[in-house]
């Protein structure tokens, strides 16, 4: 047990689970399958078994105001991009970022770096499921894949040549961080030397002068990192706490959202379930949403299509079941999850080498029904490239947490009514309208809740998550159910909501015109 | 004046239309084919009066310079008549105005358009409803009753509780009817004042006045987009634009108003039609008022946060965006609601956008401009144009052609501003305050809270880390009273009453040590003008000007008024004989503007002769106080005693390492003590020092506040409040103050004579309370009607609390009731000595002394004839 207290030490709120369960395991047991959305499918027994506890936490916690600002805000994060003399030449202007747990510890995982050695930004947000170690290892380390991936073959030589030469590096990211998102710091060195082996084969499969494709690049860093992560659960460690941790990243999954901005080229790379939305400013001054991503999941025919097609007619049945990936997962890209990617042998194989731990898991030992043509799941993304324009204000990069509770289209017009003030705000015109005093009155003080929970947030990623929580029929946040919300007690938080992870990023529209310009001329 | 529906439709882009013409709400006022739609009439090369600006303003006066006979008068309009705020305006003439000028003005506006829509046959919709006036809390009561008491109003009641038939749903209530409120529905208003185009006066239409050409300082012509026309005198009524066009003239005319959004509601007429009698119903705590239209009801309100408009200037985009904003009318919609609630049901018709103009102190402008002769102004209405432009029309003719008006107008005076007041800034930030304070609570000496800090004398920041509490006069920071270290500051500057203010004991402090030690008061707002010649001709000028004789010995001090032909005040001041040719005149802190033009007027043009504002080179410290003279004495190793420094004298000395302050043996209250003018640069030093050196003999900081107890106590008038234009020396007096034995003609002597020998008619009394709590009784502050024997004999112009009376001090005046013929009575020393004397403060009677000298220099009174030795002064203010 020394190993499992010092993981215990880096989580949250693990003591309380400690005695039954690691933390990022308990889910599994209690609701069977790995669900990836409890909300929607409620386990009949877990319902039972809180019930009691249920009327009467949410009689005693009512939260005020400032503590349930206290809790949206703890997350919350904002990065400005320098202006260098008075000169904005990045068309991200910034991004302002925010997380909400339901799972204890949260799921989610967000990163933001710019790339240092190429240009452009990159933002990412990363939904991990059957626990968080998937989710942490690639918010550390794809990044990093997409930056190498993204650099010319000479870069990559001087990279290796410093290395080999034990000469200090030249930074590849500037990462813009949240003291709350941690590096686990004891898998470092193997997540270098993977790495490293990485760029070697870039350097011998390229040659000099040669820039690559973003699009292939992105490609290549996503189904490379998935390859890697399962790799490194194959061999194993020496050091039984980093064999242990290899394995919990490849036995959890994670879906991931990337974004690449680099003047107006905006690409998206998605495996899974959590989206990018283009928020754009109309001529009337009014926000439409533009889906930069598909969902990896029942809902997209061509990702149904396309698993049925890969796989006998025989499992045409079973290989979806109950909007499912084999009756058990409900995204359908998602990195780790080697469950769903190796053969039956290998995965017993790997187990019974693993460390004890691992055995006292009935999950892991638990292979999914209908399991013949393996691998069932995949991390290749699906990129999507836009060409930013001077209408296109903002990226809403969110979780599926966000966009289960808000449809997309008003997700952009509470950010775009956020970010463009109150006063740009559509005037109210009674018209020839028939229109009551009283009618009027509703509708104004309708409005100006509306406005006065603008003003509450400084970070437009916080107030959108106010209205995902609290938003009632009407569209407008409701303090009481927002308090409701948030005072859930964690066993119970993740029935009503996910965990919620934003990303909001705003561009300049003046240089993406000039660029625009430029690109034209 | 205002939008024009011509210039509009060029402005806005079609789509936008003039949503309120094209409506057809308000329907044009077609009935005066004055000039045709079609053509133009000719512009005529030359006028005696042009008017530009044809809304009710403008064309008032035109009405009222036809009827006193004036020929040759033009009145311009760039759109058409009445298209402006006139035309927007939710035609309420109130009648109950904070100051008796508006309330003249409002009443003669009132029986005018009574008058004049018999006369014309124009339907006005004309209708007499009164008013109820609603209270929601102890304080608001109380400034209603304040008011009744001070209209004289008999024919009010207040109810308790709840008035079922208008359906308020109020906690706490009273309702307060004037009678004297009506309203008119509007829109054909100007074409009331149409009469006066067949007798002289010309209107054109569509033409827009671009620039006024000055010669000499005096108007010469005015520059319109059509031509240019010849004229004598300009009258600026332009409302809304009126600054705009000051600043185009020639020599820039300074016309602080600023325009600010101002909305209110219609209905469609209710189920039940709404009667047009229906009372005007106010809701100040609810900022908002409401009132018939159309079987339905009209309401706006005064908000929180204004929408200031135009502070660049006329700009496009903003009379584009001058639409209906319900978000910002919530608030008003929600208390209307509130108020009644059954209006939930009833539909919206409108909501109005109309631009109202507003003033640094909520008063418009009125009067001839100080920097050009000819040029008039009559604009900043605060919203009450209406109720104003009868009687504001009236007195701008008077102005015009007596050279000055029938009634006392000074608080409307466009001199009681200057330059200072016309930056933009300055006003885009004061009427945002100045709006919403229309509806706000007003207690005893409040201030406004925007604008500050724009002039200070140089110990400012000194006086402030000692705990000064400051209030503002002309843009002049100057100390109220200084709250001792350890008091809750907070609480202290939160608090307002009608009561016992807070600052009781601190000012009570302050004044006790101005009586027993020596108190320092920083007096550096004061006007002061140096007034130099090579010859005699600066004594000449001022014995012309002033009342008193200035034929005196180098050094010493005058106190004089400067009159005016009819022998009222003009200003009041001190004036120093700095050497033989050479004057230095102290004047009240508003009367920078108004004095530096009256003494310019009659200036004759003589290069030798030269007149300097010296305001802003001197700081000026009141060292009041029995110790004052050792604290001097000791700084500058001079004896200081009034055989060595007799009162009312002036000396060049050094005080501390400072060399040439002018030390000066008054206080303007009547205690013993000094003056000092301090070349500013040695301010902090002398200060320091004088501090220094008088811990010993108890110096202290001390206030205005302390000042006024002390003047009050000692029935010193203060020039803008106790007297004014229509006060004579006689009336307050102080005829020992006027040269009559000698055979020097100064402005004024013929009517002071006269007056002599008819007897005056009023008289200014010291009115002491008896019966009077301090601690439980509502205090007088001024305007309190004052009863003799149970007949209204006059109102009160000033008051404080005396703390060695330990009673309140009233000032006011009083006259005896007019003879059988209506003629005033001169009045006699029995009816101040033998009347029964009461001061009624909000409805309450509380009796009173009248007197008509102060206690304290009752015994001082038989050396004062003999020698002349005053210690007073008058410019408290």
């Amino acid at each position: 047990m020394p190993v499992t207290s010092q993981i215990l030490r880096g989580l949250p709120r693990a003591k309380v689970l400690a005695s039954s369960l690691l933390p990022c395991q308990r889910h599994q047991s209690h609701a069977g399958p790995v669900t990836h959305k409890p909300t929607s499918r409620r386990n009949p027994q877990m319902w039972h078994q809180h019930g009691y506890q249920t009327t009467s936490v949410l009689r005693s916690y009512i939260l005020t105001p400032p503590q349930v600002n206290s809790i949206l805000k703890a997350n919350e994060f904002s990065f400005k991009v320098p202006e260098f003399d008075g000169k904005n030449v990045s068309s991200v202007t910034g991004f302002e970022s925010n997380q909400l747990p339901a799972n204890a510890p949260i799921e989610d995982r967000r990163s933001a770096a710019t790339c240092l050695q190429t240009r452009g930004m990159l933002l990412g947000v990363f939904d991990g499921h059957a626990g968080c170690a998937c989710a942490q290892a690639l918010s550390e380390r794809l990044f990093y894949y997409i930056a190498v991936s993204l650099l010319p073959h000479d870069t990559l030589c001087e990279l290796e040549a410093a290395v080999e030469a034990g000469r200090a590096l030249s930074p590849i990211l500037q990462w813009h961080k949240h003291p709350n998102d941690y590096f686990s710091r004891e898998a470092q060195m193997l997540y270098f030397n993977s790495l490293r082996t990485y760029w070697q084969e870039l350097i011998d499969l390229t040659s000099p002068g040669e820039v690559p494709d973003t699009q292939e690049a992105l490609l290549n860093a996503f189904k490379r990192l998935d390859n890697d992560i399962s790799l490194e659960a194959q061999v194993g460690d020496s050091n039984a706490f980093l064999h242990y941790w290899v394995l919990r990243v490849a036995f959890s999954g994670a879906t991931a959202c990337v974004a690449h901005v680099d003047g107006q080229d905006l690409f998206i790379a998605n495996a899974g379930d959590a989206r990018a939305v283009l928020g754009v400013q109309e001529e009337d001054g009014t926000f439409t949403a533009h889906t930069l991503s598909n969902d990896h999941n029942a809902q997209n025919e061509e990702e149904v299509a396309r698993i049925r097609g890969e796989h006998p007619t025989s499992e045409r049945k079973t290989v979806i079941r109950q909007d499912r990936l084999l009756g058990l997962l409900m995204p359908f890209r998602a990195f780790g999850d080697v469950k769903f990617k190796w053969s039956i042998e290998l995965q017993k194989r790997v187990l019974e080498s693993g460390p004890d731990q691992l055995h006292e898991n009935e999950h892991t030992k638990f292979i999914p029904p209908n399991y013949h043509t393996p691998p069932y799941l995949t991390a290749e993304p699906e990129i999507t490239y836009h060409r930013l324009r001077p209408q296109d204000r903002f990226l809403v990069i969110g979780s599926d947490g966000l966009w289960e509770t808000l449809h997309r289209q008003e997700v952009v017009r509470i950010v775009g009514e956020y970010l463009t003030g109150v006063h740009q705000r559509q005037p109210l015109t009674v018209g020839g309208y028939r229109v009551t005093l009283g009618q009027m009155q509703g509708l104004l003080e309708e409005r100006k809740a509306r406005i006065s929970s603008a003003f509450e947030d400084q970070n437009v990623a916080t107030h959108l998550m106010r209205h995902a929580v609290g938003n009632n029929e009407f569209g407008t946040v409701d303090h009481e159910r927002l308090s409701k919300m948030l005072s859930l007690p964690e066993e119970l938080a993740r029935m009503y909501r996910d965990d919620i992870t934003i990303i909001i990023a705003q561009f300049n529209p003046h240089v993406i015109g000039a660029q625009r310009q430029e690109g034209q001329s | 004046m205002a939008l024009s529906p011509v210039l509009l439709p060029r402005l806005l882009p079609p789509q936008t239309g003039y949503r309120l013409a094209g409506r057809g709400l308000w329907t044009s006022p077609h009935l005066f084919t004055v000039s045709g739609d079609s053509q133009l009439l000719p512009l005529p090369g030359q006028a005696r009066v042009v008017i530009c600006g044809g809304g009710i303003v403008g064309t008032s006066v035109a009405y009222h310079l036809a009827k006193l006979g004036w020929t040759d008068i033009v009145l311009l309009e760039q759109g058409r008549l009445g298209a402006g705020t006139t035309r927007l305006c939710a035609g309420i003439v109130s009648v109950a105005k904070p100051i008796s000028i508006e309330c003249k003005m409002a009443n003669y506006s009132n029986t005018l358009y009574e008058q004049l829509e018999g006369e014309t046959g124009v339907k006005t919709g004309y209708v007499k409803t009164g008013s109820l006036c609603l209270a929601q809390n102890q304080d608001r009561f109380i400034s209603l009753k304040r008011l009744a008491s001070r209209l004289n109003i008999y024919d009010c009641f207040f109810v308790m509780p709840e008035y079922r038939k208008l359906n308020l749903h109020i906690f706490m209530h009273f309702l307060l009817s004037l009678y004297f409120i009506l309203f008119l529905a509007l829109s054909h208003l100007p074409s009331l004042f149409l009469p006066c185009s067949y007798s002289g006066v010309q209107i054109l239409e569509r033409t827009t006045v671009q620039q006024v050409l000055v010669e000499k300082g005096h108007v010469m012509a005015v520059e319109t987009d059509r031509g240019s026309i010849e004229c004598e005198y300009f009258v600026n009524c332009a409302g809304q634009w009126a600054y705009e066009l000051g600043q185009a003239s020639e020599m820039k005319v300074s016309v602080p108003l600023h325009g600010c959004e101002h909305f209110y509601l219609l209905t469609k007429p209710l189920q039940e039609a709404v009667p047009p009698s229906t009372p005007v119903v106010i809701d100040m705590d609810g900022r908002i008022y409401a009132r018939q239209w159309h079987g339905g009801f009209l309401s706006g309100g005064f908000e929180k946060n204004p929408k200031p408009i135009f502070t660049e200037g006329r700009n496009q985009l903003e009379i584009q965006n001058m639409q209906e904003d319900w978000d910002h009318f919530e608030p008003m919609l929600t208390s209307l609601l509130r108020r009644m609630p059954s209006l939930e049901s009833a539909e919206i018709h409108q909501l109005v956008n109309c631009p109202e103009s507003f003033t640094p102190d909520m008063r418009c402008l009125m009067g001839e401009t100080p920097g050009v002769s000819g040029y008039y102004v009559l604009a900043g209405m605060n919203s009450s144009g209406l109720a104003f432009a009868g009687g504001a029309g009236k007195y701008l003719a008077e102005w015009m052609t007596y050279g000055y008006p029938t009634a006392n107008v000074w608080p409307l005076d466009v001199k009681r501003f200057g330059n200072l007041q016309s930056s933009r800034t300055f006003l885009r930030h004061r009427v945002m305050e100045v709006m919403p304070l229309l509806y706000e609570l007003k207690v005893p000496r409040w201030d406004f809270q925007t604008g500050r800090q724009l002039r200070t004398s140089p110990l400012y920041d000194r006086l402030d880390t000692q705990g000064a509490r400051w209030m503002e006069k002309h843009g002049f920071e100057r100390p109220k009273y200084f709250v001792p270290p350890g008091k809750d500051l907070l609480s202290l500057d939160q608090s307002k009453t009608f009561y016992k203010p807070d600052w009781f004991d601190i000012v009570g402090a302050e004044v006790k040590c101005c009586k027993e030690a020596v108190c320092v008061i920083d007096m550096s707002s004061f006007t002061k003008f140096e007034l130099t010649s090579t010859g005699d001709q600066a004594l000449e000028l001022l014995q012309h000007l002033c009342a008193n004789d200035l034929d005196v010995p180098v050094g010493h001090i005058i106190h004089t008024g400067m009159l005016n032909e009819r022998g009222g005040y003009e200003n009041d001041c001190s004036v120093v004989r700095l050497s033989k040719n050479s004057f230095f005149i102290v004047s009240p802190t508003d009367q920078q503007v108004h004095c530096w033009s009256w003494i310019k007027k009659h200036m004759p043009s003589d290069p030798h002769l030269h007149l300097e504002d010296v305001s802003w080179k001197y700081t000026a410290l009141n060292l009041i106080g029995p110790r004052a003279m050792d604290v001097l004495a000791e700084l500058s190793y001079v004896s200081m005693t009034p055989d060595h420094f007799p009162s009312m004298f002036c000396k060049e000395m050094s005080v501390g390492y400072a060399n040439g302050i002018r030390v000066m043996s008054m206080t303007h209250t009547g205690e013993p003590g000094f003056m000092l003018y301090i070349p500013i640069e040695y301010a902090l030093h002398v200060y320091n020092e004088v501090m220094s050196v008088g811990q010993k003999y108890g110096i202290r900081n001390a206030g205005y506040y302390a000042l006024r107890s002390l003047r009050i106590e000692k029935f010193f008038a203060f020039w803008g409040q106790d007297l004014d234009a229509f006060t004579t020396p006689l009336e307050c007096g102080r005829e020992f103050r006027v040269k009559f034995d000698k055979d020097t003609d100064f402005l004024g002597r013929e009517a002071l004579l006269q007056q002599r020998q008819d007897g005056v008619t009023r008289r200014f009394v010291m009115l002491v309370l008896e019966d009077h709590d301090t601690e439980l009784d509502l205090w007088p502050w001024w305007g309190e009607p004052i009863y003799r024997n149970g007949q209204l004999a006059g109102t009160t112009t000033s008051s404080a609390y005396s703390y060695t009376l330990e009673r309140h001090v009233c000032l006011g005046f009083v006259s005896p009731p007019p003879g059988p013929e209506g003629l005033p009575t001169p009045i006699t020393p029995d009816f101040i000595n033998r009347g029964d004397y009461e001061v009624d403060i909000a409805g309450q009677r509380y009796p009173a002394k009248a007197k008509l000298y102060p206690f304290s220099s009752l015994f001082t009174q038989q050396k004062r004839r003999k020698d002349d030795l005053e210690l007073s002064n008058l410019q408290g203010k």
